[in-house]
């Protein structure tokens, strides 16, 4: 209401200031070297499933691109840092970079295709390429190790002086600082007039090419960005664990980190991080007992969140507080 | 080379025919309704479950389960249509996507549950074991009575939608539900009872799935991406697109494993998105 007065450059500016639940927030992820020492390990998982679900919400969230295949990206930044550090070098910060231009660079082709089917000819489509990218990680096993796995991955200490240790705290580190400084540049992206373009593309696919927007272009760019991200969260994960496994492409992956998001809340930049957050800690609790009871949890969830929880948690959550402020004054 | 192309097209042909009853109905309702259903394999797996249980531990002839797997997979797809899915139509996708996932994971998690993660056994009886001899090659009597099965279910469904008048008003509802609506056909009706009969015939799908490709836990899952192969490709509401479809998609399956076998089902996904991106609607599809 006020955006209309004042103009649409205020508008995108009162979105970008920063409110201090975030800061906050930010903040609270330094809280595990004091309260967790012990599952730093765990925490540098979750901040890199939280990346790659930021990842996910860019191109689903913002622009309305459903995706069942989005770990076609995370496997190729995985396996593109796996191998450079075999094969080449082991120093991380540029495995990173590779890892992402890498995964940028086929997201980018294959963003030719996405940005022209919606429906369901689009979750075949991205569905196909994921189980396609699988398959010929499976068949090259000459290059990949197949099944058992990418081994003799040699990973240069961080800096040339932090190590990889069995603790995690490089780990951590390392992969909430790579997710800030991602998050800011995704935050930075979805506040800018292109991210509300995406949501133009998001709300009306016909209408935006019909009022000068090149839709097409639009959908490309943050398909190609996202792929990016997608595969900085699998290089960190490569890089942290020092191995990479097939499962890194599997169509599971691509479902989880759905999951992920959706539990969370779509569209919101946080969803991904809070969904993650949730799904990791419940997981390492509870998938000791037995991992085919994990998913009947985690089935009856989905239904769950899509009957009565249609935007996330964080929508749900959002809704509550706005109900809140509207009683109390 | 010549014997092994016939026995490749054959058992191709044979296994086409599963796929084609595990998705027919898929097909129809997705054409009927748009509502992306995940968990129409988890129907097939009810009737395959259903097939076992009898066998085994009850001992039925393996001829008297079928019937048995077909009306436990319809119920099965009518209580979940009845109570879930209805809420759901107008949904998006993504939703609908979602939801039905959820319901492969729960049903996945139940069968593990209830049965254990090994391949269940069965014993078809010995009518249906063997070979036929025929001009130096040899048939296998089960796939020979899995491609008669779906011919004549092919047939009968093709004659049923259309000559009969209930038949006309599914096309109906296919074409432009809104129209069929609007000139009094009860669009509702007409798809519960067609998602009741998909649901059925994946269930015997499911059952007769068991001799030829196993049946564990997982079957929901791993027969999930070759149903959709089936249904993008053949497009949406087309029984003859579902029929060709399933068709090619079991022999060019069986000729890429007995011919390529490190290629795996790599070459499946090639074909199926290179379709798509020629034609989006699939084959046979209209919209």
């Amino acid at each position: 209401m006020h955006s209309a007065v004042t103009g649409p450059h205020a508008h995108l500016q009162a979105q970008v200031r920063w409110r201090r639940i975030e800061i906050a927030f930010w903040l609270c992820t330094l809280a595990p070297f004091v309260a967790a020492p012990a599952y730093l390990q765990l925490a540098s998982q979750i901040a890199i499933t939280a990346l790659f679900a930021l990842s996910l919400d860019l191109i689903l969230g913002y622009a309305g691109i459903v995706s069942l295949g989005h770990a076609a990206f995370f496997g190729l930044g995985a396996y593109a840092a796996g191998l450079l550090s075999k094969h080449a070098w082991g120093e991380p910060l540029s495995g990173l970079l590779i890892a992402s231009a890498v995964s940028a660079a086929v997201g980018y082709a294959m963003s030719f295709i996405i940005a022209r089917f919606r429906h369901l000819a689009l979750i075949m489509i991205t569905l196909g390429l994921g189980l396609l990218l699988h398959e010929a990680a499976n068949s090259a096993s000459w290059l990949t190790g197949g099944a058992d796995g990418l081994q003799g991955m040699k990973i240069r200490p961080l800096f040339e002086t932090f190590r990889f240790d069995l603790y995690g705290r490089t780990a951590y580190t390392y992969s909430v600082v790579v997710l800030f400084l991602t998050f800011l540049a995704a935050r930075r992206i979805i506040h800018s007039p292109f991210g509300l373009a995406l949501r133009g593309i998001r709300e009306n696919a016909t209408r935006m090419p019909a009022i000068g927007a090149p839709s097409h272009a639009h959908l490309r760019k943050i398909y190609a960005l996202s792929a990016a991200m997608a595969g900085v969260a699998g290089a960190l994960l490569a890089q942290t664990t020092s191995t990479v496994s097939l499962e890194v492409l599997s169509f599971q992956r691509s479902a989880d980190v759905l999951v992920i998001l959706i539990l969370g809340g779509a569209g919101r930049l946080y969803g991904g991080i809070v969904g993650a957050i949730i799904y990791m800690v419940a997981r390492d609790q509870f998938s000791g007992i037995s991992p085919q009871f994990w998913y009947f949890w985690i089935g009856l969830l989905l239904v769950v969140v899509v009957m009565f929880l249609p935007n996330g948690i964080l929508g749900g959550l959002a809704k509550i507080t706005a109900r809140w402020q509207r009683k109390a004054p | 080379m010549l014997a092994s192309l016939a026995s490749v097209l054959f058992d191709g042909f044979a296994y086409g025919m599963l796929l084609f009853l595990l998705s027919v109905g898929l097909s129809v309702t997705l054409g009927m309704m748009n509502f992306v259903n995940l968990a129409h394999c988890s129907f097939a797996m009810v009737g395959g479950y259903v097939t076992v249980t009898l066998a085994n531990a009850f001992g039925w002839p393996f001829f008297a389960t079928l019937p048995a797997a077909f009306l436990s997979a319809a119920a099965a797809s009518v209580v979940l249509e009845r109570t879930l899915y209805r809420r759901l139509y107008r949904a998006s996708d993504l939703d609908q996507c979602l939801f039905t996932i959820g319901i492969v994971f729960i049903s996945v998690a139940a069968a593990a549950y209830l049965y254990g993660t090994l391949q269940q056994p069965i014993n078809t009886p010995p009518t249906l074991q063997g070979a036929l001899e025929f001009l130096g090659m040899r048939f296998g009597v089960y796939r020979l009575f899995l491609i008669v099965t779906a011919l004549v279910i092919t047939a009968i469904l093709v004659a049923a939608l259309e000559y009969t008048r209930f038949g006309a008003q599914v096309r109906a509802a296919v074409d432009n539900p809104r129209m069929a609506r609007g000139l009094g056909v009860d669009v509702d009706r007409a798809f519960a009872i067609t998602f009741a009969l998909g649901g059925g015939l994946a269930g015997l799908g499911g059952a007769l799935a068991i001799e030829i490709v196993g049946l564990d836990h997982a079957f929901a899952f791993t027969y999930l991406v070759y149903v959709l192969i089936v249904v993008a490709v053949g497009g949406l509401g087309s029984i003859g697109g579902s029929f060709v479809a399933a068709a090619v998609l079991g022999i060019s399956d069986m000729a890429g494993k007995y011919y390529f076998p490190q290629l795996g089902a790599f070459f499946i996904y090639l074909v199926m998105i290179a379709l798509l991106i020629w034609r989006p609607a699939g084959l046979f599809g209209k919209r």
